[in-house]
Order: C-alpha cells, then structure tokens, then sequence
C-alpha cells in the first residue's frame, strides 16, 4: 500500500505516479488523509485507465485502484 | 452531449470558482478597492501588517499614517468562508508539522518576491486583464519559478510529512481571523489606518467581508490555487486546476472591457513598475516558493481555514515578510524600486531557495 498520508500536494500523486510507473500494477491501494488528495489521486487514476474506489480507513481514507 | 456533460462534471465548479473570483475582483474594486487590486493577497497581507504597525511604509507625519495600513476584511473573509464550509462539510481537519520553520522561512520570500512584482499570482492574474503587460513579464517568472519547482519535486522533494493536531490548534488560526475583524469593526486607537494612499481605498467592510466569505468557499470547494494550475498541467498533463486561472483572467477581461477600464501597455499601469528585470525576477521567487510550499498565498488562507497549521504558520511568514519587505525599502512602488536592497534580497531569496530544496530531496517512501 502507497501511505501519502500527512504529505501535502502534490506529494501524493507523484507517489501514485511513481507506483504506476514502476510496472503498472492491476490493483493498488493509496492511503491518504485529506478530501483534496483523494479527489487528486482519484482523477490521475482515472486518467491512467484505472477505476477507483474510496473508504474509510483508520479516520482516514483508502483508495483502491483497479484496473 | 455525454462529452459535454463530462466536461461540466469535471470543470464546471473550478469554472464558477474562478469567474467568481475574477467578478468579485472587478466588483470591489469599482467599490473603492485600488486599481487592479480588487483581490490581492499578498497586497491584503500586507496592509494587515501595516494596521498592526508591523510597517509604517509611506508614512507621513501630517496625516499620522503610511500607505498601506488597513484591516483588509477580504482576508479575513477567504479564511473564515473556508472554515465554515470545511466545518460543515467535515473537511476541517486540525494537521500539521510539516517543517513549520522552513515553511515560514519559505514565506518570507514568496512575500518579499510577491512584493517586489507588486502583486500574488492572483493579482498578476488581475493586472493581465487589466491590460497590465508588465504582468506577463511577471507571469513569465512565475512560470520559470514553477518549472524550478517541479525539476525538485521529480526529484522527490518534500517538505515531509504532517500530523494530526488538536481542535484548538487548528482552530487557532480561523479565531485570529475573528479577533480581527471585531478589531476591524472597533477600530480601536492601536490600529493603524492609512488615511491615503492604496490603503485608504477601500470597498465598504460588509461587501467585501460578503465577497470574500463567497469566494472562500467556493475556493474551498473547488481548491482553487494559481500556482498548481500550471504545475499539475506540466507534472501530470491534468489541466483540470488551470481552467480556474483562464475562467479569472476572462472575467477580469470582461469586466474591465466593460467597465472601460482596461488599459493595453507597459507605462501608467496602476500600482505596478516597468522594472522587466526584477518583475521577471520577483515572481520567480513566488512561483519556485510556492510550489515548495504545495500551493499559491490564496491556497494557503483556504488550507489555514481548514485546520492546516502549517499554511497558517505560512501565512504567519507572509505577514513578517511583508514588514521585512517595507522596513528595508525592499518593497516596489509605482515610483519604482530600490535596485541594490532589492538586489541583495532576491538573490538571498534564490539561494535559499535553493538550498531548501536540495536539502529536502530525499528517497520518498509511500
């Protein structure tokens, strides 16, 4: 799981982007703690052909990316 | 029609945002606020320094003032409309402790840089469509500054992480903002208001505190910001925060055309110098400083406003910087600037830039 929890834009997307590049992965989980980056995430996801789904997780949110 | 749709779903908010912004602009300043300033931040921030007597830049002894000294209720409206709409919404989330001191040391220079252009990335936005070309001089440094940014940010810059804070210390910030309007609306004799000059321009408190309270929500909502426009556009081919910054620029335009304000040229423009150079240099500090810092001044109010202490601590740098900025003439004016203080101080601000970023590249670990 990528853990972008407490970095602030665009850290968490980068990371994403970083894990994406890396031999694309069917499924991977993103652990983040703000609205912002889940939507932030969630758009260059989609962008890169994934589908995403979003939950709680620890207060926090987990995005699942899959494709 | 299902493209269009799409488009609206995707765009439509940051649309309205930013045409709101761009309205709220013309419109305040055909209520008194200065020429192409009728939304600044760094502008605002700075004559909130000046009511504090943080600077007395301009002052003159017959009227008892300076030039810039005034309790901009705007500011005060952008932070505390973020916090409302993040409070209902359940979005305010008390965070941060991601290196505060160097977040503040970063501020001091965005302000200083933002000070020297005469004007945030917002305000620039606002001089271009006033017709202000020494403003694409500036939007060209902001540009160079981002792409600075970015070249560190691919090679994993970061600030590091934050944590979870107390309710009290994230609400910290919002009350400061309450105090000061109370303050603002008291007027009490500690206060300092210019009695000329920019700072004695000024739309009336209610309409503006209203616009302001507007716009901080739906920049909120929309997490509008002029400084990730451009760096997710290059960084991530998303041009999803950019259409903010053309929707500001068109209303801007429009309103200007409208209200017969605008003014093609170099020469005459209001409150802005014709220093290509240091324009140019200026606003590369705030768009390298601000990609650091993950986000253009107006972002910062919004992210304050929602519990982020370190955007509040920010913030905090960018009242300092603006009283460092006119205490040591480094500060523009439409006579011009200071070219060896200003010199001196964009060039410390480069290298420390620079050295915060390099310190601060490291392997990230997701």
């Amino acid at each position: 799981m990528v853990d972008a929890r407490g970095y602030s834009c665009p850290t968490p997307v980068i990371l994403v982007q970083k894990a994406v590049k890396s031999g694309a992965p069917a499924m991977l989980e993103v652990a983040v703690d703000n609205w912002c980056s889940v939507e932030n995430v969630t758009r260059f996801a989609q962008n890169a052909g994934y589908t995403v789904s979003v939950e709680d997780f620890e207060g926090d949110f987990k995005l699942t990316l899959t494709k | 029609m299902q493209k269009k749709k799409t488009f609206w779903k995707r765009y439509g908010l940051l649309v309205i945002t930013g045409l709101g912004v761009g309205a709220a602009a013309v419109l305040l300043t055909a209520l008194g606020n200065p020429a192409n300033m009728g939304f600044c931040i760094a502008c605002f921030l700075r004559d909130i320094a000046g009511a504090l007597n943080f600077q007395r830049a301009g002052f003159d002894a017959q009227v008892g003032s300076g030039i810039v000294q005034y309790v901009r209720p705007e500011i005060i409206g952008l932070v505390l409309g973020s916090t409302i709409i993040a409070l209902i919404r359940r979005e305010f989330k008390p965070k941060g402790g991601s290196s505060p001191m160097l977040r503040f040391v970063i501020a001091v220079f965005v302000m200083i840089g933002a000070l020297v252009f005469l004007g945030c990335p917002l305000r620039m936005v606002i001089r271009i469509g006033g017709g202000d070309l020494n403003a694409v001089v500036g939007l060209a440094g902001f540009v160079i500054g981002i792409l600075i940014g970015i070249l560190f940010l691919r090679r994993g810059f970061s600030l590091r992480r934050a944590y979870k804070q107390s309710m009290a210390e994230g609400l910290a910030f919002p009350v400061l903002m309450a105090v000061l309007l109370v303050l603002l609306l008291v007027r009490p004799g500690f206060l300092a208001f210019s009695a000329k000059g920019p700072g004695s321009m000024a739309a009336p408190i209610l309409s503006a505190l209203l616009a302001a309270l507007v716009v901080g929500v739906l920049a909120q909502r929309s997490r509008l910001c002029m400084v990730g426009g451009i760096r997710d556009a290059v960084l991530f081919r998303d041009f999803h925060l950019i259409s903010a910054f053309g929707a500001i620029l068109a209303a801007v335009l429009a309103g200007n055309l409208i209200l017969g304000k605008f003014h093609l040229g170099l020469a005459d423009q209001p409150i802005a110098h014709m220093e290509a150079l240091w324009n140019l240099l200026g606003m590369v500090l705030v768009g390298w400083g601000s990609v650091l810092l993950g986000g253009c001044p107006l972002r910062q109010l919004i992210l304050a406003g929602e519990g982020n202490t370190d955007s509040a601590v920010t913030v905090t740098g960018f009242i300092v910087g603006a009283a460092v900025a006119h205490n040591f003439g480094l500060a523009s004016s439409a006579a011009g600037i200071g070219t060896g203080p200003v010199a001196v101080a964009v060039g410390s601000g480069l290298v420390v830039l620079a050295a915060v970023s390099v310190a601060n590249m490291q392997k990230l670990e997701g």
